[in-house]
C-alpha cells in the first residue's frame, strides 16, 4: 500500500527537492513540535508522580513531621517498626485475603454470568447493564450504601435477623466479620467489571470451534471445560491481574464501610498509610509503606507480566 | 437463523435455570441501590420497622431540603469543575506526548514513553505524603489545582499509550499526502490526527472523567475548606454530622449517585465500552 503511493506520489512530483523531503518519514516542523508537544506532560509527570516516587523512598530513611527538611536519619527503622507492627502485618493479610477472594470467587463468578449472558436469551442487555452498574458508582457511595445495609439498628440486616427472631449482628462492629462484610462489598463493586471482560473475551472466540464440538455431540460442560476456558485462557489471566492491582490500592471502599477498624481488623495498607501516615504526619513511617506497596506492585508488574502474560 | 433455531430447542429447564440465577444476582445488586433511595422518602421510626418495603407515608422533606439547599449543588459544582478540568488538561497534554511518540523519531523516544508507563505500574496513594508535600510547597494546598495537576499526572500513563496506539494504526497514507503538501507536524496534529481521533478521545476522555467525578483520596489529603470539597468527600461529611438520621444520609447519598446512574443508562454503550477497553488496552 505505501510503496503503492509512494511510486504515485513520485511520478507526479518531478521537482527534486519534494522528492528528497518525500523520501524521508520526517516532515516540516520536527524541533518545534517536539518542543511544544512533550514538556507539559514531562513536566506535570515528573513533577507529580516520579519525584513523589523517589522522594518517598528518601523520607523513608527518616524520621520527619514533614516541616522543615528530614534531618533525623533512621536508615532502616521505619521499616523494621513497619514489620513489626501487628495493624500493618493485618493489613498485609487482609490485601492477601482480597487477592485471594478475588481470585476464587470474583473470577468464577464473572465467568459463570458472562457465560450465561452470552447466550441468545431476552433480557441479556438489561443484566449486563444492571451488573456493570456498582463498578461505575463511587467506591465511597457503595461503602456508605452497605454500611446502611449492615447496619445492625435501621439496615437490612436488622431487619433479616428480626425477620427471623435472631439477635441483630452488629457486622461491621465486630472484628472477626467485619473483613468478610467488606469482601462481600468488593465483589458486590467489582464482579460487573471482570464480568464485562470476559463477555469481550467470549465474543472474541472463534463460533466455529463451538459449532464443530456441538456437531461432535459434546455437552454443555465439556464445551465450557475444554474449549470456553482455555480459550479464554488470556482474559482470565487478565482478569486476575486487575484484580491483583485493584485489591493492593483499596481505600475508598474501606473507609466508609469501617475506616481499618474495629481494631485494625479492616486495614489495608493504604487506609494504614493513611491513618498511621497521613493523619498523624509521620511521613516517614508512610512513606516507608509507600515503598513497600511500590515494591509488591512493581514486582507483581513484573514478574505477573513474565511468568503469565507472555504469550498473550 | 441458527442462534433462533439454538433458541427454540433450549429446554425449558435450562431457561429457567438461566433466568432464575440471573435475576437472584441482579436482585444482590439492586436491592441495596433501591432500598437507599426509597430510605430517603421514610422517617427514622419507619426506617427501623420496615426497611425493605415502600415508605408507609412517602415523605419528601427530606430530598427537598437537599435540593434546595445550598451544599448539595455546591458539592457537585465543584466536582464537576475538577472533573472538566482534570479531562480538558489530560486529553490536551497525553495526545500531544502521544503525537510524538506515534509520529516523530527521535533519540530516546522509546526509553520516555517507557518512563512514562512507569506510571502504569503503581497506585497514586503509594507517593500520597511526598505529593502532599510537594502541593504543599507549591501553594497549591486547598486550592483545585492541588487536586486536578496530580490527577492529570496519574492518568497520563494511559492516556499516553492509548493516544498513542490510536494515532499509530491511522492510515499511512494520511501523512504521506499531507507531508508532500508541505503540512508540518504541528498543523497536522491539529487539521489531521485530532478530527479523525474522536472515538480514542471518548475513551480517554470517560475514563478520567468517571476516575476523577469519583475520586476521593486525592480531595481528602489535599483540600481542608468544606465549600471546596467535592461530593465523595461531602457524603462523608454529611454523614459524619447527620450520623445516625440515616433517613437523610439515605436520601443524600441518593442525590448524589443519581446523576452517575442517569449518565450510565443514557450512554452506557460508550460508558462500559471505555471502561474496559481503556483497561485492557493498557
Amino acid at each position: 500500500m505505501t510503496n503503492m503511493t509512494a511510486s504515485l506520489g513520485e511520478a507526479s512530483v518531478p521537482d527534486a527537492a519534494a522528492h528528497v523531503r518525500y523520501k524521508s518519514p520526517t516532515a516540516r516542523g520536527r524541533l518545534p513540535a517536539l518542543i511544544i508537544f512533550l514538556p507539559p506532560a514531562l513536566l506535570l509527570f515528573t513533577l507529580f508522580v516520579i519525584l513523589p516516587m523517589g522522594e518517598a523512598a528518601w523520607y523513608s530513611l527518616y524520621r520527619w513531621n514533614g516541616y522543615g527538611t528530614p534531618t533525623e536519619f533512621v536508615g532502616t527503622r521505619n521499616f523494621q517498626v513497619l514489620f513489626n507492627n501487628a495493624a500493618f502485618s493485618q493489613a498485609l493479610v487482609n490485601n492477601g485475603l482480597i487477592i485471594l477472594v478475588s481470585l476464587l470467587l470474583q473470577v468464577p463468578l464473572a465467568i459463570w454470568l458472562a457465560v450465561m449472558l452470552s447466550r441468545k436469551i431476552a433480557g441479556v442487555v438489561a443484566f449486563r447493564l444492571v451488573f456493570f452498574l456498582p463498578y461505575v458508582l463511587a467506591d465511597v457511595a457503595a461503602g456508605l450504601i452497605w454500611r446502611f445495609v449492615y447496619d445492625g439498628d435501621y439496615g437490612l440486616f436488622a431487619a433479616i435477623a428480626g425477620f427471623f427472631g435472631v439477635a441483630t449482628p452488629y457486622v461491621l462492629a465486630d472484628k472477626d466479620l467485619a473483613i468478610y462484610a467488606v469482601l462481600a462489598v468488593v465483589i458486590w463493586k467489582y464482579f460487573g467489571f471482570h464480568m464485562m471482560l470476559f463477555i469481550a473475551g467470549l465474543q472474541a472466540l472463534d463460533k466455529s470451534i463451538m459449532e464443530a464440538a456441538e456437531i461432535d455431540g459434546a455437552t454443555g460442560w465439556q464445551k465450557f471445560r475444554f474449549i470456553t476456558l482455555p480459550l479464554l485462557g488470556s482474559t482470565v489471566r487478565l482478569s486476575v491481574f486487575f484484580a491483583i492491582i485493584g485489591s493492593l490500592q483499596l481505600f475508598d471502599l474501606i473507609m466508609p464501610l469501617t475506616g481499618g477498624g474495629p481494631s485494625n481488623s479492616t486495614q489495608t495498607m493504604v487506609t494504614f498509610l493513611y491513618t498511621y501516615g497521613v493523619t498523624r504526619m509521620q511521613v516517614g513511617l508512610g512513606s516507608a509503606v509507600g515503598v513497600v506497596l511500590f515494591v509488591i506492585c512493581v514486582t507483581i508488574a513484573f514478574g505477573y507480566k513474565r511468568i503469565f502474560m507472555r504469550h498473550d | 437463523m441458527t442462534d433462533t433455531t439454538s433458541t427454540r430447542r433450549m429446554p425449558i429447564g435450562t431457561r429457567i435455570y438461566l433466568y432464575l440465577s440471573l435475576s437472584l444476582v441482579a436482585a444482590i445488586v439492586l436491592v441495596p441501590l433501591v432500598t437507599t433511595a426509597l430510605g430517603g422518602f421514610k422517617t427514622l421510626g419507619d426506617l427501623r420497622v420496615n426497611p425493605f418495603g415502600l415508605p408507609s407515608d412517602w415523605v419528601w422533606s427530606n430530598y427537598v431540603d437537599i435540593l434546595f439547599g445550598e451544599r448539595y449543588w455546591r458539592q457537585m459544582v465543584n466536582s464537576l469543575i475538577i472533573a472538566c478540568t482534570t479531562v480538558f488538561l489530560t486529553l490536551v497534554v497525553s495526545s500531544m506526548a502521544a503525537f510524538c511518540f506515534a509520529h516523530i523519531r527521535f533519540f530516546g523516544a522509546n526509553q520516555l514513553l517507557n518512563y512514562f508507563l512507569i506510571g502504569l505500574m503503581f497506585p497514586a496513594a503509594t507517593a500520597i505524603l511526598p505529593l502532599f508535600i510537594r502541593i504543599r510547597d507549591l501553594g497549591l494546598l486547598d486550592s483545585y489545582w492541588g487536586v486536578i495537576l496530580p490527577q492529570v499526572a496519574f492518568g497520563l500513563g494511559m492516556s499516553i499509550l492509548l493516544f498513542r496506539n490510536y494515532f499509530r494504526n491511522l492510515p499511512e497514507d494520511l501523512f504521506q499526502a499531507a507531508f508532500v503538501d508541505g503540512c508540518g507536524y504541528i498543523r497536522f496534529f491539529w487539521y489531521i490526527s485530532l478530527p479523525l481521533s474522536r472515538p480514542i478521545v471518548a475513551t480517554v476522555g470517560i475514563v478520567t472523567f468517571v476516575s476523577s467525578w469519583n475520586s476521593y483520596i486525592l480531595p481528602l489529603i489535599m483540600l481542608n475548606t468544606e465549600s471546596k470539597y467535592p461530593w465523595p468527600l461531602g457524603i462523608m461529611v454529611y454523614r459524619g454530622e447527620f450520623g445516625t438520621d440515616w433517613q437523610l444520609v439515605l436520601a443524600f447519598i441518593t442525590l448524589t449517585i443519581l446523576p452517575t446512574i442517569i449518565v450510565f443508562f443514557l450512554a452506557q454503550k460508550h460508558i462500559i465500552a471505555g471502561l474496559t477497553a481503556g483497561a485492557v488496552k493498557s
